[in-house]
């Protein structure tokens, strides 16, 4: 039984659906990145999977349960990061930590997770005065007080230091080696490649794309250039027998291997006909790249949807 | 329930009232200020052989509205806001286990608020007599209406309007329930103003707590209306997001 299954979800806020069909699913011991731009639908995914959303279609399952019907034989078991706020602001990390930890059975050493998440320095002093990143560790650390089998973790780097970072990755691979099953949301995808076993790519409320990083990005090779706006793609896919297309004006894009020959063929069209050519990428492409061809919005650039 | 989830959560509740400047405020300062100032200095005549008489059953009524509406009422709804109730939410923690700690810490705030508010008003020279019984139910039934609607607020309302409103209304229920001037000199409007849950509160303490006075049967008929009414319709709509 998979921890986490998700299978044809629609989430509908009145007559707007924020996650339009989503399917999904993760095992124990993996790392699972839920990657979209804002908006996408991917807090609306996991706040689903948290219990705190009906699905309007479709069923989620946790350890095999459903998170709204049997929340409270699944509370245990669920490690929960919200995406801001969550933590009481006159509450020090250590007494935080304590309180959560008495809601819990068996709950982890709140001084041991003071360690882990590098907040011993700043174990007394008001969450209200903590850093973003220190809060955001905070909020990590509450989320494995239960000693969680599934932890969800809702953008656990956002605002978070590059030191704070390494905090942050190192725990989440630990949870991996100890078997727990993590779904995380980023919008950064360089985060999600670091971390991640597998990556779900959401775009308007649809998976778009899923699998292990490497794939996506071996499935991701092209070639791409920059040339002056409105050369005649036709033509030129013609001569180089693959589908060329202009991604945004004077940006080109050849769907096909970068073989030596290609980018020869490729430079002596645009000299035949007296094109500077201005810059030009082959190869391997980075996450960021397919992610752009999946969605065509960059990621993460802030304030909602372009 | 867990007694262990139980117990930590409500010392935490009773911790972050006493450690918190702006809510020892309206819990302990401006009832004692008002204690002290009232029955020092005959601003208002207030018709009983001591001054101090007539304050001290209103300002352990009016502990009850700082501490029971207001206190609970603003932190609830920044809870709220703050995201912090529905993290919760996703605990092992209940609802219920929490609704009760936050009563527990309510009960123990106005116990503190009982013996220091008593011992003062005993400085000053009063001496309650009278069926201390009818006084502790009164409070009891006084912190289920205005507990109920402190969750009304923060339960629908925006915290910054919950706070707005909570303090409000602490401010018109000191000024026309029989705290700072006996209700009789409202004239006619003392009829709609008995309708209120404060006044009605120390319609019950005044008379309980100096002794041979009847206590009115009416002040503990609004008084038990609003505690089951307010909290019945906190519960309807108290939303955790």
């Amino acid at each position: 039984m998979p921890a986490i299954e998700v299978d044809a979800l629609r989430v509908c806020f009145g007559a707007v659906a924020a996650v339009a069909g989503v399917s999904f699913s993760a095992d124990a011991g993996e790392v699972v990145a839920l990657i979209g731009p804002n908006g996408a639908g991917k807090t609306t995914t996991v706040e689903t999977l948290e219990g705190y959303r009906r699905p309007t279609s479709g069923t989620v399952r946790v350890l095999g349960l459903d998170p709204v019907a049997d929340h409270r034989e699944l509370a245990p078991s669920i490690g929960v990061m919200l995406q801001g706020g969550g933590t009481y602001p006159v509450m020090g990390a250590a007494r935080a930590l304590k309180l959560f930890a008495s809601y819990y059975d068996d709950p982890r050493d709140p001084e041991e997770l003071l360690d882990l998440a590098g907040l011993r320095d700043v174990a007394s002093r008001p969450a209200k005065r903590l850093s973003g990143g220190e809060r955001q560790r905070l909020a990590l650390a509450l989320a494995l007080v239960g000693r969680p089998r599934v932890a969800f973790l809702d953008e656990p780097t956002a605002g978070v230091d590059p030191a704070g970072r390494l905090v942050v990755r190192g725990i989440v691979a630990s949870l991996r080696d100890e078997g727990v099953c993590v779904l995380l949301t980023t919008h950064e995808l360089a985060e999600a490649e670091r971390v991640a076993d597998r990556v779900v790519i959401v775009d308007h409320g649809l998976v778009v794309a899923s699998g292990r990083p490497a794939e996506l990005v071996t499935a991701a090779e092209d070639v791409r250039f920059s040339a002056p706006a409105g050369i005649d793609v036709g033509s030129l896919g013609a001569e180089l027998r693959a589908t060329v297309s202009e991604t945004a004006p004077g940006e080109y894009r050849v769907g096909t291997m970068a073989t030596p020959a290609l980018v020869a063929a490729l430079t002596a069209w645009l000299a035949a006909n007296d094109l500077p050519l201005a810059d030009l990428r082959a190869g391997r492409q980075s996450l960021e790249d397919a992610f752009l061809r999946l969605t065509g919005d960059p990621p993460g650039d802030g304030g909602g949807r372009r | 329930m867990s007694w262990r989830a139980l117990l930590a959560q409500t010392s935490e509740e009773v911790r972050m009232t006493l450690e918190q400047g702006e809510r020892l405020l309206v819990t302990f300062v401006i009832p004692i200020l008002g204690l002290v100032l009232f029955s020092s200095v005959p601003i208002v005549s207030t018709g009983t052989p001591h001054r101090i008489d007539f304050f001290a059953p209103g300002v352990l009524g009016l502990a009850v509205i700082s501490t029971a509406m207001v206190n609970l009422g603003i932190s609830t709804g920044f809870e709220r806001s703050w995201g912090v109730l529905k993290r919760l939410g996703s605990t092992p923690l209940r609802s219920s286990t929490l609704l009760t700690a936050k009563i527990l810490a309510v009960l123990a705030v106005e116990v503190v608020q009982v013996v220091v508010i008593g011992a003062i008003a005993a400085g000053l020279g009063w001496r309650p007599h009278g069926p201390a019984g009818l006084a502790i139910a009164a409070e009891l039934l006084g912190t289920a209406a205005f507990a109920g609607i402190g969750f009304l607020l923060a339960g629908t309302l925006r915290a910054e309007m919950t706070l707005a409103l909570a303090n409000g209304l602490y401010v018109v229920m000191l000024g026309i329930s029989g705290i700072m001037f006996p209700l009789a000199k409202l004239g006619g409007f003392a009829t709609v103003a008995r309708l209120l849950p404060s006044a009605a509160l120390t319609d019950v303490l005044h008379p309980a707590l100096a002794g041979g006075a009847p206590v009115p049967l009416e002040g503990f008929v609004v008084l038990a209306a609003w505690a089951i009414a307010a909290p019945v319709l906190a519960a309807a709509t108290f939303r955790f997001e």
